[in-house]
């Protein structure tokens, strides 16, 4: 009698813990949600705030309590925008100087984290020291130099004076070096004995295997280029070579002096776009990852 | 193919200007007859692996020269000496399909042995069926198991059809059951291919269990080579007796007067045409006799049961090992009690040199 009253509330313990840890659950889940959704608002509203701005009138854009949604839909701003702009220049100035800027120092940096990871030669750590050590000032310190420099060369409102500076990025090398490091040196000496030479390696095994980093790296070189504003604004500002967030800033201003807001973010939202697009499409690469698993011990 | 080390050296420079240099291989002379497998055992920092490195060409020797049948390949690099090399964590290509990873080696082949696609895909399921993985060929090496990834880089290391075969360590990653089961398969892969093949490992069971000839090394220097039989049977000193065998040799104490040896008190065998002196014993567990009357007496501390058969636990004061073991047929009985008496089969009873550790024959 008693051992079966044991077992029945032995099972009702049992039954009790479940219940409970499911409540407990479902309430770490709805606050955890809670928490994501109302970050996410606070991501979202300043896109959703430029897209509605962007297809208001001016008129209704000036209303003392603004409008969560337009009245009326002004798909008309779009064009202005791309006209009054000139939107296509910049659009091909600025791929044109991030593709060339991006390719150029992947290059550059997958050569010298290499070099920095695998290369054996004499100087090799200060050399990477010094490196590291220029991290250390920040980059406002070098406009000016960098000013004085580039005016000598001539290079002043060219293309080059917009790629040619920030080629070189000690951060991205640092970065792609420790991604290198990680990868087991019996991977290298199994090629080694296959006859692999080193360039071949590099290309087949080690940039497959950093894809992520290299990708992140690609990232942020097209954003910075997409981005970069007092650089270009100081050396290439003349119509020709002029990159888009210049282009953006002054475009939209009328003989009075008064900026076309609506007009202007329409324009951001067309710049923003491309950006925004690339940032989805490669995200998955990066949460992708290059399983390691092949090696073991 | 043939493979002679002669005079091997390989010293490594010290890391700062006041260190030491370290001798990893010492004057290594030992030539390895066609198609054996070899089984290159030592402890930890022997200088096996640095041999192998060296075989493989990944290190250049200090000294001495190597030779592949007749040519020497001292001065050649890694890739052009045709070895095949399968590492301790196996360095398959993690981003790679098994058929990629075996088929790598095959895409460096320049001028005349440069082969087609077609040909490339043969060769690497000629060698996939060889080690039995022909049907994982799509796989990503993460989805593979420990000792399918062994497989593996042993069809990769052999795809290229090498003249030499080097395993560094191949056994240590898998678990006991599977390390059982892959030495066959390596054993029987290398018959299959006859190619002559050298594997480094720490652990003497395996290296006796499939080798055609062990090399023991112990810092550097070479201690013997020989069958595993013989090695086993006829250690030159204490090291190699106490490396071989599972339970290890028991070691005593003892001296040798007036041509007996003896352990305590206890003259337990003739050893005539030795000197007096102090030496150290050495007896192989299946050396003892369980004999009512036997000279050597021991302290009885317990009894293992292993089916066929038992080992005894005893103690002795003269024994420098904590503990004596003693393999014995099941079929005795042994009568509980205090004390356990031994008579010794002279053949498994060594005796080693106190000054230098080097056997004494008798």
């Amino acid at each position: 009698m008693s051992e079966k009253n044991n077992v029945t509330m032995q099972e009702k313990d049992l039954q009790k813990v479940s219940s409970k840890q499911k409540v407990g659950k479902i309430f770490v889940m709805i606050a955890l949600y809670a928490f994501l959704i109302l970050m996410a608002l606070i991501i979202i509203f300043p896109f959703y705030w430029m897209l509605i701005s962007s297809v208001k009138t001016i008129d209704e854009y000036k209303l003392p309590v603004p409008t969560l949604f337009p009245r009326k839909i002004l798909l008309s701003n779009y064009v202005d925008a791309f006209n009054t702009a000139k939107l296509g220049t910049l659009f091909v100035n600025t791929l044109y100087v991030g593709l060339v800027s991006t390719i150029l120092s992947l290059v550059i940096t997958v050569i010298s984290a290499f070099a920095f990871a695998r290369l054996e030669f004499k100087g090799r750590n200060a050399l990477f020291a010094a490196l590291l050590a220029t991290m250390m000032i920040p980059g406002e310190l070098f406009t000016i130099t960098n000013y004085i420099t580039v005016n000598a060369f001539g290079w002043m409102h060219t293309f080059t004076v917009l790629i040619v500076p920030f080629l070189v990025s000690v951060f991205y090398i640092y970065l792609l070096r420790q991604n290198f490091l990680q990868i087991p040196n019996e991977l290298y000496l199994a090629a080694k004995v296959d006859g692999t030479s080193d360039l071949k390696y590099l290309w087949k095994v080690m940039i497959p295997l950093s894809l992520p980093t290299l990708i992140s790296i690609t990232i942020l070189k097209m954003m910075g280029a997409w981005n970069s504003y007092v650089w270009p604004r100081l050396v290439a500002n003349d119509e020709a070579h002029r990159l888009i967030t210049n282009g953006l800033r002054n475009a939209f201003t009328d003989s009075t002096g008064e900026v076309n807001i609506p007009v202007q973010m329409a324009a951001v939202a067309i710049v923003s776009f491309p950006l925004f697009m690339v940032f989805i499409f490669l995200r998955k690469y990066i949460m992708k990852g290059v399983s390691r698993s092949g090696i073991k011990g | 193919m043939k493979v002679v080390l002669q005079n091997l050296t390989k010293i490594f420079p010290s890391r700062n200007k006041k260190g030491e240099e370290v001798v990893a291989v010492n004057d290594f002379t030992f030539t390895i007859p066609d198609g054996k497998l070899i089984g290159l055992l030592g402890p930890s920092g022997c200088g096996k692996s640095t041999t192998l490195y060296m075989i493989s060409g990944l290190q250049k020797p200090s000294g001495g020269q190597i030779f592949f049948g007749d040519d020497d390949v001292t001065e050649l690099s890694a890739e052009n000496r045709g070895v095949g090399l399968v590492f301790q964590n196996y360095a398959l290509y993690p981003h790679m399909t098994v058929k990629q990873n075996i088929m790598f080696p095959l895409q460096n082949l320049k001028g005349e042995d440069k082969l087609t696609k077609t040909e490339m895909i043969e060769r690497a399921y000629t060698a996939a069926k060889l080690v039995q993985i022909d049907d994982l060929m799509d796989r990503k090496p993460s989805e593979l198991s420990g000792g399918q990834q062994q497989r593996v880089a042993i069809a990769r290391a052999l795809v290229k059809m090498p003249k030499v075969l080097l395993l560094d360590e191949p056994l240590s990653n898998l678990d006991a059951r599977l390390r059982l089961q892959t030495r066959e398969e390596i054993r029987r892969i290398q018959k299959e291919t006859g190619i002559t093949t050298i594997f480094v490992t720490h652990d003497q069971e395996e290296a006796m269990s499939i080798s055609d000839m062990i090399v023991v090394m112990k810092l550097g220097v070479v201690q013997q080579t020989g069958k595993p039989q013989d090695v086993y049977d006829d250690p030159v000193n204490l090291f190699v007796a106490k490396f071989l065998g599972t339970p290890p040799i028991n070691v005593f104490n003892g001296k040798v007067a007036d041509g007996k040896l003896y352990i305590g008190d206890a003259a337990v065998l003739d050893t005539p045409g030795v000197a007096d002196q102090e030496v150290t014993v050495g007896i192989r567990p299946e050396g003892f006799i369980l004999d009512d009357n036997g000279p050597l007496v021991c302290k009885l501390s317990g009894i293992e049961v292993m089916g066929r058969d038992v080992s005894v636990v005893s103690t002795h004061e003269a024994s420098l090992n904590p503990v004596i073991r003693s393999i014995i047929n099941a079929d005795n009985k042994i009568a509980a009690g205090e004390t356990v008496s031994y008579s010794l089969k002279a053949h498994k009873v060594m005796i080693f040199s106190k000054e230098d550790e080097s056997r004494i024959y008798f």
